[in-house]
């Protein structure tokens, strides 16, 4: 037989055999792990589950022209696709047009409804949202000057040539107008300049401009951190012609800030947590050592050097840390899964690193904890067990 | 030259004399046994030869070294390689069954052999037994797995301290006859005994008296 199987035999058997004081140990190592690889978990998942949080605020990022003029369907595609999938909350293009209504100056707004409500989550809308050609969403501030309710008919007007010049040239030009008729299926509250729009699908837009594929400007909601966030707008403002991107201040910051907190709390706790477990378990090993004097000595006297004592009672001390530490992952997971369905009410995906992470800190942790009650081992007299006290 | 010498050993505790300028020769392959009242330092000189423990004065020649001089790491290999120990408590492993605290011995030696282990102890008659954790194994069961654990790496020297201090007469009986064979074998036999019957079975006795050798009895009708 190996030396190294009848090793494996004597720790094995010291861990099943004198099971209650081994628990006690593994208990420690097992609840430490467990809180250890819960908070890492959420750690590195609050940025997303805040992030998505926060994306109820509205737009982080702001696509516009970056020569003054328009942008194109395909430029705005070629620098939406350089944010990854995963991370792009929602995608909303606009586009601006003065019009009028009963000739009264009106903006009109082109954008995807789809898109912008969820650039826009906080928007409340009084009705539904357009879903069909021919259908309009009203500004709250719009719909009372021109006293409109869900369910009115508006006609919009588009000048098709340029403004004239006097009034002169106003009255006697042949107005060269496009009309199109839209039924209000919705009112705008914002509290913000929204509901100074009427707002329409950008197929209507087009058909009412006859023009196409020029949009002013883009609004993102991107789940990502402000560094993340800012590395995007630079590169997309590099490498897409005609695009600058840029963040909207405001709600990136206010994110960054409630994060770093939040992630510094966690990660305070997790120390503490650490150093709790530290001391239990090499409060518990010394009572093992303790315990186990006599064995100690009889060992020493069976001609068994201080290494191999230290050696043994690191092995039991390294294999009950890797054990401790595989239960600690799964229950980390369970107890960060639980955490995250109480308080961000989403689910979190389980990262498969985290057991050998989990289970190689629990080993050195226990390891570190045990160097002192190990090292206390080595004291024992042989002597002590001949005279068989 | 004898295998193990003490020349003037002396072991001092404060003011008390453990063991007070003891002279002992034990030849190869002798069986000697000590005898002696309590605390007449019997444990001690046990502890001094197995290794365990240093004379404050004087030398201990065990094999031509003197390990009154040896540093704490050699002494654990010499009582490792030369020495066999039998205690009066019957010492084993709590959590390991009989064959496994065999090993143990086997396993600080040189390399663990489960079949040479079931060997020793069916050689004391507990073939049967060797799954067995000792708790579940009778005081004279026990003594028998010790007295095979320290046969197993066939040392040159057993050291049995009070070896039957806790045994019926039955038991006893199997632990002489156990020492027969080992003599006969040739190994070199030193047994510390209160039990006069113990005693008698020996090649020679000495007696120890607060720490002094006070007698020396040989055994003239020794039967091997
Ligand atoms: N570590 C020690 N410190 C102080 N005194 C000691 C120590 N070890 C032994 N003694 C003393 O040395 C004397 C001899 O002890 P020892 O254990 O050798 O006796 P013994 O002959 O084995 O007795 P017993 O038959 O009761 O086992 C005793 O008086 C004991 O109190
Ligand atoms: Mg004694």
């Amino acid at each position: 037989m190996k030396k190294q199987t009848m090793f494996l035999r004597m720790i094995t058997a010291s861990l099943l055999r004198r099971r209650s004081r081994m628990l006690v140990a593994l208990l420690a190592i097992a609840v430490g792990a467990t809180i250890l690889s819960g908070l890492v978990t959420i750690y590195y998942d609050v940025p997303r589950q805040m992030g998505e949080q926060f994306r109820s605020y509205g737009a982080n990022m702001i696509f516009t022209s970056s020569n003054g003029g328009t942008l194109s369907e395909e430029a705005l595609n070629q620098a939406k696709e350089q944010i990854k999938e995963n991370q792009l909350v929602g995608f909303a293009p606009y586009r601006y047009e003065n019009i009028t209504v009963n000739e009264r100056p009106m903006m009109a707004a082109a954008t995807d409804f789809d898109g912008a409500a969820k650039t826009s989550p906080y928007w409340r809308i009084d009705g539904s949202w357009p879903s069909q050609p021919g259908e309009a969403l009203v500004g709250k501030e719009t719909a009372q000057t021109l006293a409109l309710n869900t369910g009115d008919k508006v006609t919009l007007t588009f000048d098709l040539d340029k403004k004239p010049a006097t009034a002169d040239e106003a009255a006697n030009a042949e107005r060269n107008q496009n009309n199109r008729e839209f039924s209000v299926v919705g009112i705008l509250d914002t509290g913000g300049n929204e509901e100074k729009y009427i707002f329409i699908s950008t197929e209507d837009m087009e058909g009412l401009t006859g023009k196409s594929d020029s949009f002013d400007m883009a609004e993102l909601s991107v789940s990502a951190s402000q560094n993340e966030l800012k590395s995007y707008a630079d590169s997309i403002s590099k490498k897409t012609d005609g695009v600058s991107a840029r963040l909207v201040k405001r709600v990136t910051q206010s994110e960054n800030t409630v994060l770093s907190k939040l992630q510094a709390l966690v990660l305070l706790v997790t120390v503490i947590v650490l150093l709790l477990t530290m001391i239990c378990v090499a409060t518990t090993m010394m009572a093992v050592v303790t315990e186990r004097r006599k064995e100690v000595g009889l060992r020493k006297a069976l001609g068994a050097s201080n290494r191999s004592i230290i050696v043994e009672f690191m092995g039991e001390g390294l294999l009950l840390g890797g054990i401790g530490g595989l239960l600690g992952s799964l229950c980390g997971f369970i107890f960060a899964q639980a955490v995250s369905m109480n308080v961000f009410n989403s689910s979190i995906q389980f990262h498969w690193l985290l057991i050998p992470v989990t289970v190689l800190v629990s080993v050195l942790v226990t390891g570190l904890s045990c160097l002192l009650p190990v090292r206390s081992a080595t004291d024992v007299d042989p002597a002590l067990v001949l005279k068989g006290e | 030259m004898s295998l193990l010498e003490l020349k003037n050993v002396s072991k001092i505790y404060g003011p008390l004399k453990a063991l007070d300028n003891v002279n002992l020769q034990v030849e190869n392959g002798e069986w000697l046994a000590i005898m002696g009242p309590s605390g007449s330092g019997k444990s001690t000189m046990m502890n001094i030869i197995g290794c365990m423990d240093k004379p404050s004065l004087g030398e201990v020649i065990l094999d031509g070294v003197d390990i009154a001089k040896e540093s704490g790491k050699k002494l654990t290999e010499i009582r490792r390689d030369k020495i066999g120990l039998i205690f009066q408590q019957f010492h084993l492993v709590n959590y390991l069954t009989a064959v496994e605290n065999v090993m143990v011995s086997q396993y600080y030696h040189s390399m663990p052999d489960e079949k040479e282990a079931l060997e020793a102890l069916e050689r004391v008659g507990l073939k049967d037994r060797a799954k067995h954790l000792p708790s579940q194994l009778s005081g004279g069961e026990q003594q028998r797995v010790c007295i095979a654990r320290a046969l197993i790496n066939h040392p040159e020297i057993v050291l049995a301290d009070e070896p039957t201090g806790n045994l019926d007469e039955a038991n006893e009986n199997i632990v002489i006859d156990l020492f027969r064979q080992l003599h006969r074998e040739g190994t070199t036999l030193i047994v510390v005994t209160h039990d006069p019957e113990v005693a008698e079975v020996a090649q020679r006795t000495v007696v120890l008296e607060h720490g002094r050798l006070v007698k020396e009895i040989m055994n003239e009708s020794f039967e091997t």
